[in-house]
């Protein structure tokens, strides 16, 4: 069953075209920024874009960045709120209970296929937008703004002359190497391992979406209403976490940890928030989980 | 096959089905019949494990559902309401998917292409290409909702409104593929608003009325000659005269006529110089006997008896309350007055 819903996935186009347009926001930023040389000022604008155009090979953490706002929960929800309700308007649920598929199975099939369509639209900005960093914005644009240059992986010589205010806040130690958000150095394999705890965290806050949107997918027949219905309670969060009134709440809410990965590129890695942050995805996960799970089970199928 | 005792289901204070007690024998090609609303689709959901009783119990092939679903439903083709496929994949991907989303493992796996193949063909669209299922015709989707049903050679079919979407020719495939499926052993429930075509195809019938099973019998017995010779005369005046007494009812040139056999009542009313258009035994229709039991539940007083065995052309409106029996009624006088005068 999971190997169907893998199927039904990747051989649908809305698959696809979702995963090309979050990935053509960061390229379409990433074009701005090269034409321009006019990235946010550090501390402003989203994170990350103030240091990429010293170094592309950050760039796939700034993609991130752009992405998680908006476009990555939209997508999540569209997808997983779809999940069941869409096969009950669609009358392809009852024909695969009755096939038989059992209504738990179906449910564990769903959120599989939704981790892996999250994993994929993450992967597939990750990667893209590493492309786009290296290529457009070049990697480690040190050489560019009078460091010395080093590793002899400096970018188009001269692109970076009139960006003297905007030099990285602490020295290049390496040429090539990524500086961290503390302004430590971080070799390769350290960027790998952070981009991995950035994917890692991000998938889970989505999971989080996910499984809010998959159990609103089990009381309705429109796969339309359970997707808004998620991005209604991550609106509503988003306001509660920018409003002082609700600070007795706060650490509940679903948004409140969500940019927590970018402490991943610190040095040390500040692990507090990362750690609620998966706390409260997985809270999340669990309790909407087991409510759809309990729902579905004992549901009537009328549709 | 199919057992229910004292089934009922509430959807609130609604009452769908209440206390029906169905028998589908092996073998048997069942029609369920009730007018739109009756609880016919709440019914067959149940037996599939869809929708959960209220009360009541669901034995199918001597297993109880929906307890053994798991054992029961791989042995049942089920085709509810219309079909449904996804829109974006061709015919034999979907039936694909679905074989592949159940049960069965690699056995299946291996005879997977075959059975499609076959079902493709037995539903009569084995030519067919690789166009995606949404620019398939409302007819061509009927037809792969019921190779979807065959792939796996299901033991029991479980139909509701199957011959929705269908035209004439498509209705009578579908006639003869059940026919044939049932003499190799496959038992057929359906469930239908169609008089005609359950009238054709199947042997038994239950007739669901407001949620309540009024009627559950073989159609032969229920359509046993009632004993009443019809006859058809244009001289149905002399013919009355002449059979006083013995004339069970008169509507214009049809008779209704007590007599114990057709031969002579034709040989007496030829021999008195009458002439004879058509003569014979008299069945009750299924139409007859469903609108005779049906909306019998809120007005079963006014004139249920008088709808008991009434002539055979009844038009299609059907008279479920008092006021509909009345406007059926009463054209039909008008027109006996007008038969009289001519």
């Amino acid at each position: 069953m999971i190997g169907v819903e893998l199927v039904k996935l990747l051989r649908r186009p809305r698959t696809w075209i979702s995963v090309v347009l979050t990935c053509a926001l960061p390229f379409l930023v990433a074009i701005f920024i090269m034409i321009t040389h006019l990235a946010p000022p550090p501390g402003q604008g989203s994170a990350f874009l103030s240091a990429v155009l010293q170094n592309g090979e950050l760039y796939p953490a700034a993609a991130l960045a752009l992405v998680l706002p908006v476009f990555l929960p939209v997508a999540v929800a569209v997808v997983a709120g779809d999940s069941i309700a869409g096969e009950a308007s669609t009358g392809t649920l009852r024909y695969l209970l009755v096939r038989p598929v059992g209504r738990t199975r179906l449910l564990v099939a769903k959120l599989v296929s939704v981790i892996v369509y999250v994993l994929l639209v993450v992967l597939a900005v990750t990667v893209t937008a590493y492309a786009t960093g290296v290529f457009l914005l070049g990697p480690s644009r040190a050489a560019a703004v009078g460091q010395p240059p080093g590793g002899g992986a400096a970018g188009p010589g001269g692109a970076g002359t009139g960006l003297a205010g905007q030099a990285p806040t602490a020295g290049q130690a390496a040429g090539g190497a990524v500086t961290s958000l503390s302004g430590t150095p971080l070799g390769l394999w350290q960027l790998t391992e952070r981009i991995a705890g950035a994917i890692a965290f991000i998938t889970v806050s989505m999971l989080g979406v996910a499984a809010i949107a998959l159990f609103l997918s089990t009381i309705t027949d429109s796969a339309l209403g359970s997707a808004l219905g998620a991005l209604a309670a991550l609106v509503a969060s988003e306001v509660l976490v920018t409003l002082n009134a609700a600070t007795v709440v706060q650490p509940y809410l679903p948004t409140r940890y969500w940019l927590a990965w970018i402490d991943f590129f610190r040095q040390p890695v500040f692990w507090r928030d990362i750690q609620r942050g998966f706390g409260i995805q997985a809270v999340y996960v669990v309790v909407f989980l087991a409510a759809a799970w309990a729902n579905f089970s004992t549901k009537d199928i009328t549709a | 096959m199919i057992v229910t005792r004292a089934l009922t289901k509430r959807y609130g204070p609604v009452t769908a089905v209440r206390s029906v007690d169905l028998d589908v024998r092996e073998g048997d090609r069942y029609g369920l019949l009730g007018p739109n609303g009756s609880g016919k689709t709440t019914l067959v959901r149940m037996l599939l494990a869809l929708v959960y009783a209220t009360s009541g119990e669901i034995e199918v092939m001597g297993r109880r559902m929906p307890r053994h679903a798991r054992e029961v439903l791989p042995q049942i083709g089920a085709l509810i309401e219309e079909p449904a496929a996804y829109p974006h994949l061709s015919g034999r991907a979907n039936l694909a998917l679905l074989d592949a989303a159940g049960p069965g493992g690699l056995a299946a796996r291996r005879t997977r292409r075959r059975r499609v193949g076959e079902a493709l063909e037995q539903v009569g669209l084995a030519g067919v290409d690789r166009r995606p299922v949404k620019a398939y015709s409302l007819g061509m989707r009927q037809r792969l909702g019921l190779a979807a049903v065959l792939i796996r050679r299901p033991r029991l079919l479980v139909l509701d409104e199957p011959g929705n979407g269908l035209d004439p020719r498509g209705i009578r495939d579908l006639r003869e593929l059940l026919t044939s499926l049932n003499e190799t052993g496959v038992t057929v429930f359906l469930s239908s608003h169609l008089l005609a075509e359950v009238e054709q195809l199947c042997t038994r019938v239950g007739v669901l009325d407001a949620g309540r099973l009024v009627l559950q019998d073989d159609l032969a017995v229920l359509r046993a000659p009632t004993g009443l010779i019809g006859v058809d005369t244009p001289d149905g005046d002399q013919a009355a005269a002449l059979l006083d007494g013995q004339v069970e009812r008169r509507d214009g040139p049809h008779l209704l006529v007590r007599y114990k056999d057709a031969a002579a009542l034709n040989a007496r009313l030829v021999g008195a110089g009458l002439r004879v258009s058509a003569i014979g035994a008299h069945q009750r229709t299924l139409e007859d006997i469903v609108l005779s039991v049906t909306g019998a539940g809120s007005d079963h007083i006014a004139g249920s008896s008088e709808l008991e065995g009434r002539g055979a052309d009844w038009t299609e409106e059907r008279g479920t309350s008092d006021e509909g029996r009345r406007r059926l009624k009463a054209p039909r006088k008008r027109a006996g007055n007008r038969d009289v005068s001519s």
